[in-house]
C-alpha cells in the first residue's frame, strides 16, 4: 500500500517534471499582450472597415441607412461609367508619373547627398522638409506657381516673353501638373530610405571597386545598384501604393477638371459616397481600388524576389 | 610582375593628430614583407596609403621608380586582400573575380583563363558560381586571394587576411599563403599583429609602434637582436624577463647584477654602455633548470605552464621579481617548489629606457 502510494508519487513527480519540459515549447498566451494593443487597434480600423465596406458595395446605402440587397450591381453600375474608368485611367497614368520620377529622382539626391559634410546634411534635410508640410499647404504653394497671368511661371515665362504651360487648366497638361507638385511634396521619403540603404553598404566594397579600376558609372551600376536592390523594391512599392490614392492635391488644385481629365479614382469615391450620397456605389469603388493597389504592389513584389534571391 | 617600392617621408594625418611621422622604407621586388605591431601603431594606414586609399600627407611613395602616390588606387597596378575580404555580395565568385578584369576591358579568353588558373591554384573551382553569402570564411579568404591573382599586379597587399579565420583554419592558411607565395613570384605586403604570422610568412619583418619603425629585419634578426625593448616585448612568447640590472665590466664585457643579488656575466661589450637605468632581457628558452654549481641563481614556482612539448615556469626570484623559465614537456617540478634556474648570461640583451639595445658579439644565439 505504502509502496504503491510511493510510486503513485513518484509517476506524479515524474508527470509534472515532464509537464514542465512540454511548458517551454508550449505558447504562452500572456505574450500575446504585447501584440493586443496593435492588434486591436488594426482589426478595428482596417479588418472590420475592409469587410464592411464589401458588405456595403453589395448594398443600396445612402445617407439614411442601408436598403437592400442589390449584389453586383454597384460593380455593374461602376463598370458602366465612362467618368469611373476615365478615374481609373487617370490614376494610372498619375502613378505613372509619379512613382519612377520620385523613385529615380529621389536616388539621385541619395546618391548626391550621401556624403558627410555639412552642406550635404542641410540639404538633406531642406530636401526632406517639403514632407512635413500639408497636403493644404502644398497646393497652396504650387497654385501660386501654376496659376495664370500672375503665377510665379508665367512671371518668370514673362520676363522671356513667353506665354507660361497652363498646368491648371489645359486638359494635357492639368495631371503632369498635379504630379510636379506631388514629387516635390512627397520626395523627401524615398531619399531618406535611399540614403540609410547607402550608408549600409559596407565601405570596403568600395574600395575593392576602386582598386578594381571600376569608373564611377560601373561603380554604381555594378555595386552600389544591385546593393540597394531590396530598397529600390521597397520605395516603388511604398510610392505605388501611396500614389494611387491620390486625393488631396487633385481636389485642391483642379478638383479634377478640366472635364474629368484629373479626376482620379479617390476624389470619384469621395464625390459618390460624400457629395452624391450613394455610399454602396463608393463602397464599390473603394473595393476596385484596394484591388488595383494590391495587384500592382504583389506584381512589383514577384517579379522583383524572381530575379535575384540572393542576401 | 613584381615591383620594388620606394616609401619615403611618408606622414600622415586625422586632424590635428600625426599617424605616421616621416616614415622611409625601401621594399625590394619579390619580397614578401609584414607590418607588425600593435593596433593603431598606423600599420594599416600605411598599406592603405600604398593602395591608394588613404591620401598621403607629405612624402612620396614609388613604385620601380614611378611615384604612384598621386594615382587613383585603380592605376597603381596593386592588388588588396581585405581583413573582411569585401566580395561583392551579389555577383558570384567568378563575377568577383572577373569584375577588375572586365573594368580594363581584358577580353572574354583571357577572363576566363585567368581566372580558371586562380581556382585551380587555390582549388575554389567547384565554388565559381556560388554567391559569397554560400561560402564559409575559409572559402572567401581564397576568393578574395583569387580576385587579386587574377590581377596579376605588381604587389599584393594583406591587410590582417587571417584574423577573422577561426584558429586552426588560420594555421592552415597560414601554410598555404606560403605556399602561394612561393607559385605567385611578386612584391608581397602584409599587415598583421600576429608576431608568428610574421615569423613565419615573412622575409623581412617591419615592427612599428607609436606612428614609427621600431626596427626592419629578417624574422630570426627581430626574435634574436631586437632593436629595442618594445620589439623584444612584442616578438616572441612567452615575452622576454627583463631584469633591472646594475652593470660592471669584467674583460671588456658587461657584468650584470640582477635584482636578487647574483652576478652575471654577459657577452655584450661593455664599450659604449654609459651608466644609468638598464633592463637585461632573457628569453625563457635561456632559462633553464640546474642544480648545484650550475645554477646561477633560485626561484620559487608560482605558476606552471605545460605546453605538451615544453613547460614554462613562472618563477619568483628572492626579491620578488619573476622570470620565466622554461623546462622539458613532462617536467616534474610542482607549483611551491624552490628550483635552481641556469641563466645564460650569452644569451641576453640589455636595453635602455630610451629604446636602445645591446646584444652580444655574434648575430643571434642559434
Amino acid at each position: 500500500m505504502a509502496e504503491a502510494a510511493l510510486d503513485r508519487a513518484e509517476a506524479t513527480a515524474t508527470a509534472a517534471v515532464r509537464r514542465n519540459i512540454q511548458n517551454i515549447n508550449a505558447p504562452q498566451w500572456r505574450n500575446a499582450l504585447f501584440v493586443a494593443p496593435y492588434l486591436l487597434v488594426f482589426v478595428a480600423l482596417l479588418v472590420v472597415p475592409l469587410f464592411w465596406g464589401i458588405w456595403l458595395s453589395l448594398h443600396k446605402a445612402d445617407a439614411f441607412g442601408v436598403g437592400k440587397f442589390v449584389g453586383l450591381t454597384n460593380y455593374i453600375r461602376l463598370y458602366n461609367d465612362r467618368i469611373f474608368l476615365q478615374a481609373i485611367g487617370n490614376t494610372f497614368y498619375f502613378v505613372f508619373l509619379t512613382v519612377p520620377a520620385l523613385a529615380i529622382i529621389g536616388l539621385m539626391l541619395a546618391l548626391a547627398l550621401n556624403r558627410r559634410t555639412r552642406t550635404a546634411a542641410v540639404l538633406r534635410a531642406f530636401y526632406f522638409s517639403s514632407s512635413v508640410l500639408s497636403v493644404t499647404i502644398v497646393t497652396l504653394i504650387w497654385r501660386i506657381v501654376f496659376i495664370g497671368n500672375f503665377g510665379l511661371l508665367a512671371t518668370i515665362y514673362g520676363w522671356f516673353g513667353a506665354t507660361a504651360p497652363a498646368f491648371l487648366s489645359d486638359p494635357q497638361l492639368a495631371m503632369i501638373g498635379i504630379a510636379i507638385a506631388t514629387v516635390w511634396w512627397c520626395i523627401g521619403l524615398p531619399m531618406m530610405l535611399f540614403l540609410s540603404a547607402l550608408q549600409q553598404v559596407p565601405g570596403e566594397i568600395y574600395e575593392a571597386a576602386a582598386l578594381d579600376n571600376a569608373s564611377r558609372w560601373r561603380t554604381l551600376w555594378y555595386i552600389t545598384l544591385p546593393s540597394i536592390k531590396r530598397t529600390f523594391v521597397l520605395v516603388v512599392i511604398i510610392q505605388i501604393v501611396l500614389q494611387f490614392q491620390l486625393f488631396g492635391q487633385a481636389r485642391l488644385m483642379t478638383n479634377g477638371g478640366p472635364n474629368n481629365v484629373s479626376k482620379p479614382v479617390v476624389l470619384y469615391i469621395y464625390e459618390a459616397a460624400f457629395t452624391k450620397w450613394d455610399l454602396g456605389l463608393g463602397a464599390a469603388a473603394s473595393e476596385v481600388l484596394f484591388i488595383m493597389i494590391l495587384i500592382a504592389a504583389m506584381a512589383q513584389y514577384i517579379a522583383t524576389r524572381r530575379k535575384g534571391e540572393e542576401g | 610582375m613584381t615591383a620594388n617600392i620606394e616609401i619615403q617621408n611618408v606622414t600622415k594625418r586625422y586632424g590635428s593628430m600625426t599617424v605616421l611621422d616621416g616614415l622611409s622604407l625601401s621594399i625590394r621586388a619579390n619580397e614578401f614583407l609584414v607590418f607588425l605591431g600593435p593596433s593603431g601603431c598606423g600599420k594599416s594606414t600605411l598599406l592603405r596609403m600604398i593602395a591608394g586609399l588613404e591620401s598621403v600627407d607629405d612624402g612620396t611613395i614609388s613604385i620601380n621608380g614611378e611615384r604612384i602616390d598621386t594615382l587613383p588606387p585603380g592605376q597603381r597596378d596593386i592588388a588588396m586582400v581585405f581583413q573582411s575580404y569585401a566580395l561583392y555580395p551579389h555577383m558570384t565568385v567568378a563575377d568577383n573575380m572577373a569584375f577588375g578584369l572586365r573594368n580594363i576591358n581584358l577580353s572574354s579568353d583571357v577572363i576566363s583563363k585567368r581566372i580558371a588558373e586562380a581556382a585551380r591554384m587555390l582549388e575554389i573551382g567547384h565554388l565559381l558560381e556560388r554567391k559569397p553569402g554560400q561560402l564559409s570564411g575559409g572559402q572567401r579568404q581564397r576568393v578574395a586571394i583569387g580576385r587579386a591573382i587574377v590581377k596579376e599586379p605588381k604587389a599584393f597587399l594583406f591587410d590582417e587576411p587571417l584574423s577573422n579565420l577561426d584558429a586552426a583554419l588560420r594555421v592552415r592558411t597560414r601554410v598555404e599563403l606560403a605556399q602561394l607565395r612561393n607559385r605567385v613570384r611578386s612584391t608581397m605586403i602584409f599587415v598583421t599583429h600576429d608576431q608568428i604570422e610574421a615569423m613565419t610568412l615573412a622575409d623581412r619583418i617591419v615592427v612599428m609602434n607609436n606612428r614609427k619603425i621600431e626596427q626592419i629585419g629578417t624574422p630570426m634578426e627581430i626574435y634574436s637582436r631586437p632593436a629595442s625593448r618594445f620589439v623584444a616585448t612584442f616578438v616572441g612568447s612567452p615575452t622576454m624577463n627583463f631584469l633591472t640590472v646594475a652593470l660592471s665590466e669584467e674583460n671588456g664585457f658587461l657584468r650584470a647584477r640582477l635584482p636578487d643579488g647574483t652576478q652575471l656575466k654577459t657577452a655584450i661589450r661593455a664599450a659604449g654602455v654609459k651608466g644609468g637605468e638598464y633592463s637585461l632581457g632573457i628569453r625563457a628558452e635561456a632559462v633553464k633548470l640546474a642544480n648545484g654549481v650550475a645554477a646561477t641563481t633560485t626561484g620559487k614556482v608560482d605558476v606552471l605552464e605545460r605546453l605538451g612539448d615544453r613547460t614554462l615556469l613562472y618563477t619568483r626570484l628572492k626579491d620578488g621579481s619573476v622570470v620565466i623559465a622554461e623546462d622539458i614537456g613532462n617536467s616534474r617540478v610542482a607549483i611551491g617548489d624552490e628550483v635552481g634556474l641556469a641563466l645564460d648570461g650569452t644569451r641576453t640583451h640589455l636595453f635602455d629606457d630610451a629604446g636602445h639595445a645591446w646584444h652580444n658579439e655574434e648575430a643571434g644565439h642559434g
